[in-house]
């Protein structure tokens, strides 16, 4: 079919012109005609859509036609007449709501994704007074046996967008329909549990889910309990994609920077300390920007890949065993943070590292899970005790009745709260890329360089490629955000086909702006390209842009660690990897 | 190798006239064989050895001839004197008397007529009321012997396609034969050739759908296991008109005689060329793969069969993307059914016009129908469409067993619907059937008596649907999962008015937003029974009272002044709610009466009465 011919239809008795291809959706989008969906999501800036036409809400009359069309994936024919909202397509569309709601529990008051239920939201609009199709509600066990994501199918309404998220973007691939008929619900393979999968909690299946069967396991208790017990010293840590988002949960613009305000938030709720892991960001620059030159120098064992996504990191040891050697062996941000606070830190301020509860206020749901990692717990003692994502910081500070958009700008407490602007940019895709290049060239120059901007590998794109000449030396970069992405790539790599120094893999679309903890989107693409904008408007507002100029970091390498690479940086600050292959 | 048209007809020409040969035809097809024909078949070889006629008389293991009513069943082909008799419920022990009929003479042997034609070689003398096109060899040939097919002029229909027909020639003889799919959907198979003939792509695929699944159908399970050769020609006539050298059978595993059949026929077509590289020297070129489906009734709709070939789960997707523009492995695919391929060679051989002569204007040629049910003669049948109903139900069926009163005939499956006696004479065909709300579906024929409560038959088929639904799209998920609680509960006695009128919308819903034709269907049953048997609704609902004495919860069993005092039923009763003196008329105790029935059946003075 060619895009170029016009298909001229009429909705509601108005004439609308739209390209040939385009379903009635896009066409009475046109119009201005709001036509309810619930299965179909789209996301925009990663050319995503899960158009499977399963539930039928969005049903409208086609004139000349035996029975109702989906809307969302029914294209356009020359001179259709379309109908949205005649008396049988709104029989249709209030039934087919009447049927899902017949099979779906009614405990909204009580339910994690109250306030952000898509089908809560339509159940408002429609305003269905009683349930006309009363009958059996289907009946699964919860899946609560991972750190990170919590499965309550008896609230899954099949859109399978949970799948196209797992197996079409990520390629993760571990969702699928099972069962028949009523009993039909997603599920992995043999209905396990998450755990006994290959998933890596990346949590995008639960940005996607539009109900409650997907959410994140909560822990607020754990950090109120660990806040009221006068034993313990409690210090929180906040990652840099948070502080753009977390505005959203308090009616704030998209896209406005929260840092100083979220400070002072969490001081009120009673942390001992409220440092960044900006700080850590800055130091996983000087550990893995040294590995890499190193590699380089020696020309071995190339390309580097950035490690600090948990997601990223156990998709690789399920799906690339046999590449296990090429990530750079630095821990996360969140990780160094840990083991820093719980050595360097504790040791400062004389608290007993049992006694110091490190709690981490995360983009992520698969950051809960790197926190509970085997090899990221030493002598008993967990480096990371707590991790919340920022929709659990939201709720936490809603019932503390505590209002982040009233509150004064905050600072974070010192030692572990000093930043620059490269750390900043990690909560973005390329920022890790950008915040290496940039001390890599000041490094191989001996020089402050004053152009700091890498602008290639910049934006929302899934793989972005740039040959970037850093003192003389031409590096070949990729950078790559969800693993649907990487898993071509890293293909590449694999079969020789491409060859590059160093690539920045993230697990989510867009980078962790967009993680699988962040305030929900329902599908509107234009938060992302507000929180993007406003993660590298807070680094050009910084005084210090390079992660080897902040001041704390060399204090630290001084006084603790050494030189970068030493002996008790690779102890502390290094990890290495479990070749997983298919769980 | 049979690598030319002109080898064919050697070849043909060599096997001679099948009909100058004494043979008897044994009914091995699943039926047959579940019937107990392997050992007539021994018995028969036997005889013919002792005899010493082993070399004279040869024994053809032949497909279902459709006569299950009379299975094992047998038929006797005289050279000389041109004789040609069917014999039924044969046993071993009559073999003997099967030889000396040869000599003439019948002796204690079950004689049927033969009630049908063979179209495409022969006018309809005797008036009888079938005309086998789809089922022609059928119960005449071996299917595992490609010579039987091959002097039964099979692949004399390829020959002429590859070598005297443009593929344009081919579709164009499809769309003026008025060939409609015989899956049940009915669209027009030269109309849905053309669609993948014109598209340009390097590869394509013809897919023959052989997922039967309609309870009580089997059809296309006769065809393949009967005459399997002829669907292989056919799709690879097909693959020629849409310019497609990958055929795909997807069968399901539990026709595992089907499968061997087609394997054997698959190997020997290979083998001599008729299917592979240069195909009657022609340069096209046509290979066939069997796949195995796991016996998802829903994986019989094109779209959801073509994921399950890919290895997907099996459950099908909005239309467009039609299969003919993107279909398996996203290539132009045509899916048509086993029946629809049977029909492909006799149209090519005897052309379009030939065809049209049959059946109605509308829906030329004849439909096979799996009769079943309460008839008497329960078996295949295929009928020029426009046969009236009764003359299939109380002509070939011969009428209702026991001579009860006839009731409806469910036509179409799980997707149809139930017609009544008084709409016995209509002609049917793909359309009629539709006005009278059912559909023609593959050919399930299921004819039901006045031991047969309504109610109860939507909700057999609505649980069949409910169970195979693949629980994709919302209406089909759990709209059908809410009318089949509707109808347990009116079968319950639990039900009210507003359930009919709730019955209703929701049955008209389903129908209007499901995604896929079973869903789309699935409500037919419900709302065909609403409609034709309001009375019985009626009665379940107001009455309390199942007219048919079906509904367990609806009936109360009494025992009346016959009784005897013979204590047989107390005796029986699981529930000891039967209580009376040895020689006293007894009593049941309603509150603790389970309505099993026991009572009712073990009486032997007919003093139980069921209300």
């Amino acid at each position: 079919m060619s895009a170029d011919k016009m298909m001229n239809v009429t909705i509601n008795g108005m004439p609308v012109q739209v390209e040939d291809g385009a379903t009635i959706l896009q066409a009475a989008k046109k119009l201005g005609i709001k036509i309810p969906t619930l299965c179909y999501m789209e996301l925009d800036c990663f050319n995503f859509e899960h158009r499977k036409g399963s539930c039928r809400i969005c049903v409208v009359e086609v004139e000349g036609r035996r029975n109702l069309a989906p809307a969302c994936c029914t294209p356009v024919m020359d001179k259709m007449v379309i109908h949205t909202h005649s008396p049988r397509a709104v029989n249709g569309r209030r039934t087919v709501l009447d049927l899902i709601l017949s099979d779906h529990p009614k405990d909204c008051l009580t339910c994690n994704k109250s306030g952000n239920c898509e089908l809560q939201t339509l159940a408002a609009d429609f305003k269905l007074t009683t349930v006309k199709y009363e009958g059996e509600q289907s009946v699964y066990p919860l899946d609560l046996a991972n750190e990170s994501i919590v499965r309550d199918l008896n609230k899954c309404i099949m859109c399978r967008r949970c799948e196209s998220a797992c197996n079409e973007m990520q390629t993760v691939g571990i969702l699928s329909g099972v069962r028949r008929g009523f009993e039909a619900v997603v599920a992995p393979t043999l209905e396990k549990p998450l755990n006994e999968t290959n998933c890596v909690f990346c949590g995008q299946c639960v940005a996607a889910c539009p109900v409650g069967a997907l959410t994140a396991v909560i822990r607020n208790q754990d950090v109120l309990d660990a806040l009221n017990n006068p034993k313990k010293t409690v210090v929180v840590q906040t990652a840099p994609a948070v502080r753009v988002a977390i505005g959203e949960g308090f009616g704030m613009e998209p896209g406005t920077v929260s840092t100083g305000k979220m400070v002072t938030a969490l001081r009120r709720l009673g942390f001992d300390a409220v440092f960044d892991t900006d700080f850590a960001a800055d130091l996983t620059i000087m550990e893995e920007t040294t590995e890499f030159l190193g590699r380089v120098k020696a020309g071995e064992n190339l390309p580097i890949l950035t490690s600090c996504c948990p997601g990223w990191v156990k998709f690789f040891e399920h799906q690339f065993p046999d590449l296990v050697h090429i990530p750079s062996t630095a821990k996360s941000p969140q990780q160094m943070f840990g083991a820093i606070a719980k050595t360097y830190y504790a040791e400062k301020i004389g608290v007993d590292p049992k006694d110091l509860v490190v709690v981490s206020i995360m983009p992520c749901l698969a950051k809960k899970y790197e926190a509970a990692r085997p090899e990221f717990t030493r002598d008993g003692v967990r480096d990371v005790d707590i991790v919340l994502s920022t929709r659990e910081l939201v709720i936490m500070l809603h019932e503390a009745g505590i209002q982040l958009d009233l509150l004064e700008e905050g600072q974070y407490d010192n030692p572990l709260g000093e930043s620059t602007g490269a750390a900043v940019i990690f909560g973005a895709s390329g920022g890790v890329l950008e915040a290496a290049l940039r001390t890599a060239a000041d490094w191989l120059t001996g020089q402050d360089l004053q152009s700091v901007d890498f602008t290639a590998v910049r934006g929302l794109e899934g793989t972005k490629e740039a040959t970037v000449e850093v003192a003389g030396l031409q590096v070949k970069a990729a950078v790559v955000s969800g693993l649907g992405n990487a898993r071509r790539l890293l293909e590449r790599i694999r079969s020789g086909e491409a060859e590059y120094h160093v690539i920045e893999i993230m697990a989510c679309p867009g980078g962790c702006l967009n993680g699988g903890g962040q305030p929900y989107i329902h599908g509107d693409t234009t938060i992302l390209e507000a929180r993007m904008k406003a993660i590298y408007d807070a680094d050009k507002g910084l005084p210090k842009r390079k992660s080897h100029q902040n001041p704390d970091i060399i204090k630290l390498y001084e006084e603790f660690l050494g030189e970068p690479g030493s002996h008790l940086a690779h102890e502390l600050l290094h990890t290495h990897y479990v070749a997983r292959g298919d769980a | 190798m049979i690598d030319t048209p002109e080898r064919l007809t050697q070849y043909a020409a060599l096997l001679g006239d099948p009909a100058a040969k004494n043979k008897i035809l044994v009914s091995m097809g699943t039926c047959g064989i579940a019937a107990g024909t392997t050992p007539v078949l021994d018995s028969l070889r036997a005889a013919l050895e002792t005899r010493g006629l082993a070399n004279s008389i040869r024994l053809v293991e032949v497909g279902c001839m459709g006569l299950c009513h009379s299975e094992p069943t047998i038929e006797l082909h005289n050279a000389e004197t041109g004789q040609q008799v069917i014999f039924g419920n044969v046993t071993p022990e009559q073999a003997g008397a099967v030889l000396d009929a040869f000599s003439g003479e019948i002796k204690g042997l079950d004689t049927i007529s033969r009630g049908w034609y063979y179209p495409e070689e022969e006018e309809n003398v005797n008036g009888v009321p079938q005309a086998r096109i789809a089922l022609r060899n059928c119960g005449r040939i071996n299917p595992e012997k490609l010579e039987d097919y091959i002097a039964s002029k099979g692949y004399q229909a390829l020959a002429k396609a590859v070598t005297k027909m443009t593929p344009q020639d081919v579709v164009q003889e499809i769309m003026a034969s008025g060939l409609r799919g015989r899956g049940g959907g009915g669209f027009p198979t030269g109309v849905k050739w053309s669609f993948a003939a014109r598209e340009k792509n390097d590869s394509k695929y013809v897919i023959c759908n052989a997922d039967e699944g309609d309870p009580g159908a089997f059809m296309d399970r006769a065809v393949l296991e009967g005459d399997p050769h002829s669907v292989l020609e056919a799709m690879a006539i097909a693959g020629y008109a849409i310019g497609s050298g990958n055929g795909v059978i997807y069968i399901r595993a539990e026709y595992p005689l089907a499968i061997q059949r087609l394997q054997i026929a698959i190997e020997q077509a290979k083998h001599e060329g008729l299917l592979g590289e240069n195909i009657f020297g022609s340069g096209f070129a046509f290979d066939i793969e069997l796949k195995y489906g796991a016996g998802a009734f829903v994986c019989g709709e094109e779209t959801a069969l073509i994921h399950s070939i890919e290895g997907m789960r099996g459950e099908p997707t909005f239309k467009p993307p039609f299969p003919a523009v993107e279909g398996l492995w996203k290539k132009p695919t045509i899916v048509n059914n086993v029946e629809t391929f049977a029909n492909v060679a006799a149209i090519i051989r005897k052309g379009a016009d030939w065809f049209t002569s049959l059946g109605t204007e509308k829906s030329p040629g004849t439909k096979v129908f799996a009769l079943a049910g309460k008839v008497k003669k329960v078996g295949l049948v295929e009928v020029p469409m426009g046969t009236p109903l009764r003359d299939i139900i109380f002509g070939i069926g011969q009428g209702i067993r026991e001579d009860k009163e006839f009731k409806a005939v469910q036509t179409g499956g799980p997707s149809g619907g139930c017609i009544r006696a008084n709409k016995l004479d209509t002609p049917i065909d793909y359309d009629s059937l539709i006005a009278l709300g059912s559909m023609m579906g593959s050919g399930g024929m299921i004819v039901m008596d006045e031991d047969d409560c309504m109610v109860n038959v939507a909700r057999f088929f609505l649980e069949f649907t409910l169970d195979e639904s693949c629980g994709k799209c919302t209406p089909c998920r759990v709209g059908n999962k809410r009318l089949f609680e509707m109808l347990t509960e009116i079968t319950q006695g639990k039900g009210t008015p507003e359930t009919l009128d709730k019955l209703r919308n929701l049955g008209q819903t389903i129908k209007d937003t499901a995604l896929c034709g079973l869903g789309q269907t699935s409500p037919n049953p419900v709302l065909s029974t609403l409609i034709q048997f309001p009375e019985e609704y009626e009665a379940h609902i107001v009455d309390k009272r199942c007219p048919a004495g079906v509904c367990s919860r609806l009936i109360t069993y009494t025992i009346t002044d016959a009784c005897v005092g013979c204590t047989l039923c107390a005796r029986n009763c699981p529930v000891g709610c039967i209580s009376g003196e040895r020689k006293q008329k007894h009593v049941i105790d309603q509150s603790k009466c389970i309505r099993c029935g026991v009572c009712y059946d073990t009486c032997k003075f007919h003093a139980i009465a069921k209300n």
